[in-house]
């Protein structure tokens, strides 16, 4: 049970990594903000499950890093989308998208349509 | 391009893990900070933010291990891990480690070492280009008697030469060679020099590269025209110093001087012939015959030819051979149809490599049973350790390692062993193919060319892993199953142990001895070998103080014959004359001196000869009158030479033995009977019979030798023209042969005759005979090695076993003594199992035996594969040293007191 949770989570967070960083360049805890901020602080990040998730889009080639300068003048890792990355982000948003409008019309149906 | 991401991630995740620690580590605590300072900027304490930060960022080294295996890298992590844990073991029990490094060591290193001169020798091609092309031109002639045990077969004539090599189809290129001697003077002291004469064809057929100059051309071979040369790249810098501007200076070869047109690469071999000078043949085509069968040929062939069909191209050149050319007015061109030519063409590798092949891969698979005694004895050693590690494993399998997990880390163990005791072999390799080379045959061929290479290294690491592989593997599928349970509820206490636990070490003990009989009982059969060619009279007595040395008195320096006989006798008594000097002669070739001398037929005046058949072919030797005395060799019947018959030209001769026997039935009947060699020659008598000589090494049969005076009639000329021989080695009998001293004595007496006469070839006799069984000897070596090295693991292996039986039935043996077993009974209990399974060896070994000392049929002399004396004596042997090896165990059993043993729990 608790393991298809982590899943269907870990589904979804690469999709928003990719959404945050497909607006520019970002280190790890800009992500965070990003998303949170996006999100508008409805949804909860474990932030210890946010960098291996990275290291894992980074190993699939989905983003890539290199080192910069935070706004703090201090030494940061930022991601930036690569191309490819866009078209999965691209397709993994179509998937996404129709699976929750199929749900949704499930979901909404009534029992007359049933 | 995502599998190539990926790949290129893992390597560099494998290759910068240092690197990507540190980033990690970095990017996490910036990370940390930028949330501590949002909430420092929010109002909070900076401690306490950064409290909060890592509190609700979570377990960091939980995230950084997802991260390392989001990376891919956790695989290379527990290997990383199984070799950290592998080298604490190893490092743990340092004797065993250097016990069994040094036990691999060992036969990695022999192994590599055998290898690469197997690699050198038998693998690699020959280091000409195209080699695969080149052969040997080989013809066989049953039909010639005398020549059907002569190791050369037939060679070619000069006229069969140019026939081939005119009217040839299936070669690109073929000539002909010969080795011999030459003086090169103009220097401050005279110097013998070896030569290789070669016939246009050779050097185009093996097309080597110049190291500069060119090539003897066509032009060179006209006889009468420019005398040129070529040097060996050895010869150049010895004499030039390697000086380029070498080539286009004259070098005085045989009094005359010869321009030197080109040098050849350094490490070139004319076939196996090493050499100083290369001279041109330079056949005189009018005045050839059929006959003078004394060249070697190589030739190359056409892209596509096989060796069958060249066969057939030089026996279709036969007839045309035999119409072409003639043996002079009155003699039939086609006897030699009775001679059954063949052809016999071989790869020039084989020629190269001659009978080595066989001795070196037995050398080969002994050395590889011994790697494999070796494996055995570190498996076992393996088994020993791991059993004592069964509660670590047992606890390790308890707590979650999968069976897959815990045989790698037994086998990554293994396989470190293997690869230290790999790296200490390559480091012995390299001593021992040192060793080898320094007492290799030097008679091995190629034996410059053997180095470690890539390859052998290569073969080294292999057999590293293969070993390592091997022993890791027998204890890792033996313990790797032990279920968790049983053996940790038995934690602490031994009990009397079933036999199931030490049989997977007795069957590899077994297995150790059945393989150390193997070897002993080939060393043996080489031991054997030995003794028989001991046994045999070479024909020579006292080796070990008979000097010998070679001397030729070219015919630019002297012409006349009997002036060059009149200054070798001057030579002989002015060695007889050295103090100490017993007698001296000279003969125009020592037995196993390693080149060729004359053969020809003989015809015997009281019988009867057919037309059109000629008589077998017997070895010609031309002796000076105190030869055989200073030799020792026999004379069987009859006396030797003397300087008067010389100098009268006497028609005297002497026969062998054997061929005495085969003409005339006795020794003695042979004494006064005449022979001939040609129809036109005078009638010689012969004077005396003289024991069988070993010529061709003590292994062949004595050929049948007939003795002619060192200056005779000349054969070949009109007339009444005299032949000497011009190049002869002299015998010296004295105790004092082959010491410094003596030599200088001996150059001194040579030179006050003519300071300009070099010495070649100066050894003793025994030093001849030595190099003539050097295979032998240096097969013996090698499997005495390994026999030796067999029989120490062997004993090693069984005494382990028993050791470790006695050690873990002490309780059984307390208990039979608590019971009234007398200890004579416990002791011959324990070394019964010790002869059971020394007996069981043998019967294995026995049967290895018998399958593999067949294979060694051609290395032995006078002794059987099968000889059972050999068979039952090293059986004997394994089985005492067997017995012996379980006495100490044994009588620790013995003196077990049974209540110590059954309180030790």
């Amino acid at each position: 049970m608790d393991k298809k949770q982590m899943e269907l989570l870990q589904g979804t967070l690469d999709m928003l990594i990719l959404k945050a960083v497909s607006l520019g360049p970002l280190h790890g805890y800009g992500i965070l903000l990003r998303i949170q901020q996006i999100s508008r602080d409805r949804l909860e990040i474990q932030q210890g499950s946010l960098y291996p998730a990275l290291y894992r889009l980074e190993h699939q080639g989905w983003i890539a890093s290199e080192w910069g300068e935070s706004e703090n003048k201090r030494k940061a890792k930022y991601y930036r989308l690569t191309a490819a990355g866009r078209r999965k982000l691209q397709t993994e948003a179509e998937r996404w998208n129709r699976m929750a409008e199929v749900i949704a019309g499930i979901l909404e149906s009534t029992p007359e349509e049933v | 391009m995502r599998l190539r991401n990926r790949i290129w991630s893992w390597v560099r995740a494998v290759a910068r893990r240092t690197r990507m620690e540190r980033e990690m580590d970095a990017e996490l605590r910036f990370h940390i900070e930028a949330l501590a300072e949002d909430l420092v900027r929010g109002g909070m304490a900076r401690h306490e933010a950064l409290r909060r930060a890592r509190l609700e960022f979570g377990g960091i080294e939980g995230a950084k291990e997802d991260c390392r295996e989001a990376r891919g890298v956790s695989f290379v992590d527990s290997l990383v891990q199984d070799l950290r844990f592998g080298s604490r073991m190893l490092g743990k029990t340092p004797g065993f480690t250097a016990v069994a490094a040094l036990t691999l060591a060992l036969g990695i290193g022999a192994n590599t070492a055998v290898f690469s001169v197997v690699n050198s020798v038998l693998l690699k091609p020959l280091s000409y280009p195209k080699a695969e092309e080149l052969v040997a031109l080989h013809q066989v002639a049953p039909g010639a008697a005398g020549l059907a045990d002569f190791e050369n077969g037939l060679l070619l004539s000069p006229s069969m030469y140019f026939t081939y090599a005119e009217q040839n189809h299936a070669f690109q290129s073929l000539g002909v060679w010969v080795t011999g001697t030459a003086n090169v003077t103009g220097v401050a002291e005279p110097e013998q020099v070896r030569t290789v004469e070669v016939s246009n064809g050779v050097l185009e057929t093996l097309s080597t590269p110049l190291q500069i100059g060119r090539w003897l051309s066509s032009a060179d071979q006209i006889p009468g025209g420019p005398e040129r040369v070529m040097l060996s790249h050895g010869y150049w810098q010895r004499r030039f110093g390697g000086d380029r501007s070498a080539v286009g200076r004259n070098l005085t070869v045989d009094s005359r001087p010869r321009e030197i047109v080109g040098v050849m690469p350094p490490g070139f071999r004319l076939v196996d012939a090493e050499f100083d000078v290369i001279v041109p043949l330079a056949f005189d085509r009018g005045k050839l015959i059929l006959a003078g069968f004394g060249y070697q040929a190589i030739a190359r062939l056409r892209p596509g030819v096989t060796l069958a069909e060249a066969d057939a191209d030089l026996t279709r050149m036969l007839p045309i051979w035999m119409d072409s050319w003639s043996n002079g007015p009155g003699t039939d061109p086609h006897v030699y149809e009775t001679w059954r030519i063949t052809p016999k063409i071989h790869p020039l590798k084989r020629e190269v490599l001659g009978n080595v092949s066989d001795a070196l891969w037995v050398v080969m698979g002994t050395i590889g049973l011994v790697m494999l005694i070796a494996c055995a004895n570190v498996a076992n050693l393996m088994l020993v350790k791991v059993e004592a590690r069964q509660q670590e494993l047992a606890v390790r399998a308890a707590l979650g390692a999968g069976r897959g997990r815990i045989v790698r880390g037994l086998l990554i163990e293994s396989l470190m062993l293997g690869l230290m005791g790999g790296t200490l072999g390559a480091a012995l390799a390299n001593g021992g193919v040192r060793l080898l080379l320094a007492i290799g045959p030097a008679n091995l061929p190629r034996l410059s060319e053997i180095s470690l290479d890539a390859r052998a290294l290569g073969f080294t690491v292999l057999l590293s892993l293969l070993s390592g592989l091997l022993f890791g593997l027998v204890p890792a599928l033996k313990y790797s199953g032990s279920r968790a349970s049983l053996t940790l509820g038995s934690a602490g206490r031994s009990m009397s142990m079933s036999r199931e636990r030490y049989r997977a070490r007795s069957i590899l003990a077994v297995g150790q001895l059945a393989m150390a009989l193997v070897l002993l009982v080939s060393a043996g059969l080489m031991i054997r070998t030995f003794q028989a060619l001991r046994r045999v009279e070479p024909g020579f007595t006292d080796a070990e103080h008979l000097q010998v040395l070679r001397i030729s008195v070219p015919d630019s320096m002297v012409k006349e014959p009997e002036r060059v006989t009149r200054i070798q006798n001057e030579i002989v008594q002015n060695l007889a004359a050295i103090p100490g000097v017993r007698s001296a002669g000279f003969i125009s070739k020592m037995p196993m001196e390693g080149f060729d001398a004359p053969w020809d037929a003989i015809y015997a005046r009281d019988k009867v000869y057919s037309d059109g058949v000629i008589p077998p072919l017997r070895l010609f030797k031309y002796v000076s009158p105190d030869f055989f005395r200073t030799a020792g060799t026999c004379i069987v019947a009859g006396r030797a030479l003397t300087w008067t018959e010389v100098y009268g030209l006497r028609p005297v001769v002497m026969v062998s033995e054997n061929l005495a026997r085969e003409m005339w039935g006795t020794p003695s009947a042979a004494v006064g009977k005449q022979l001939t060699e040609f129809r036109s020659m005078p009638w010689y008598e012969v004077i005396g019979v003289i024991e069988d000589v070993r010529e061709n090494g003590v292994q062949e049969k004595s050929p049948e030798t007939v003795y002619w005076p060192s200056l005779m009639g000349s054969l070949y000329g009109p007339g009444n023209k005299l032949g000497a021989v011009r190049t002869v080695t002299f015998v010296i009998r004295s105790e004092q042969a082959g010491t410094e001293g003596f030599l200088n004595e001996v150059r001194q007496a040579v030179w006050s005759v003519n300071s300009s006469l070099p010495l070649a070839s100066v050894r003793t006799m025994q030093e001849v005979y030595d190099k003539s069984v050097a295979r032998t000897s240096f097969t013996l070596v090698m499997l005495g090695i390994a026999g030796a090295m067999a029989l120490v693991l062997g004993i090693i292996g069984i005494y382990g076993v028993i050791s470790y039986s006695v050690s873990q039935r002490r309780r059984e043996f307390g208990i039979r003594v608590a019971l009234g077993a007398r200890p004579g009974k416990v002791l011959k209990m324990v070394l019964r199992q010790g002869v059971k399974m020394a007996l069981a060896g043998v019967v294995i070994g026995f049967g290895g035996a018998f399958a593999l000392t067949r294979l060694m049929t051609s290395l032995l002399f006078g002794v059987a594969a099968l000889d059972p004396a050999t068979f039952v004596a090293v059986a004997a042997l394994l089985v005492l040293v067997a017995l012996l090896a379980c006495y100490l165990p044994a009588r620790r059993a013995m003196k077990v007191d049974p209540m110590a043993a059954l309180r030790y729990e």
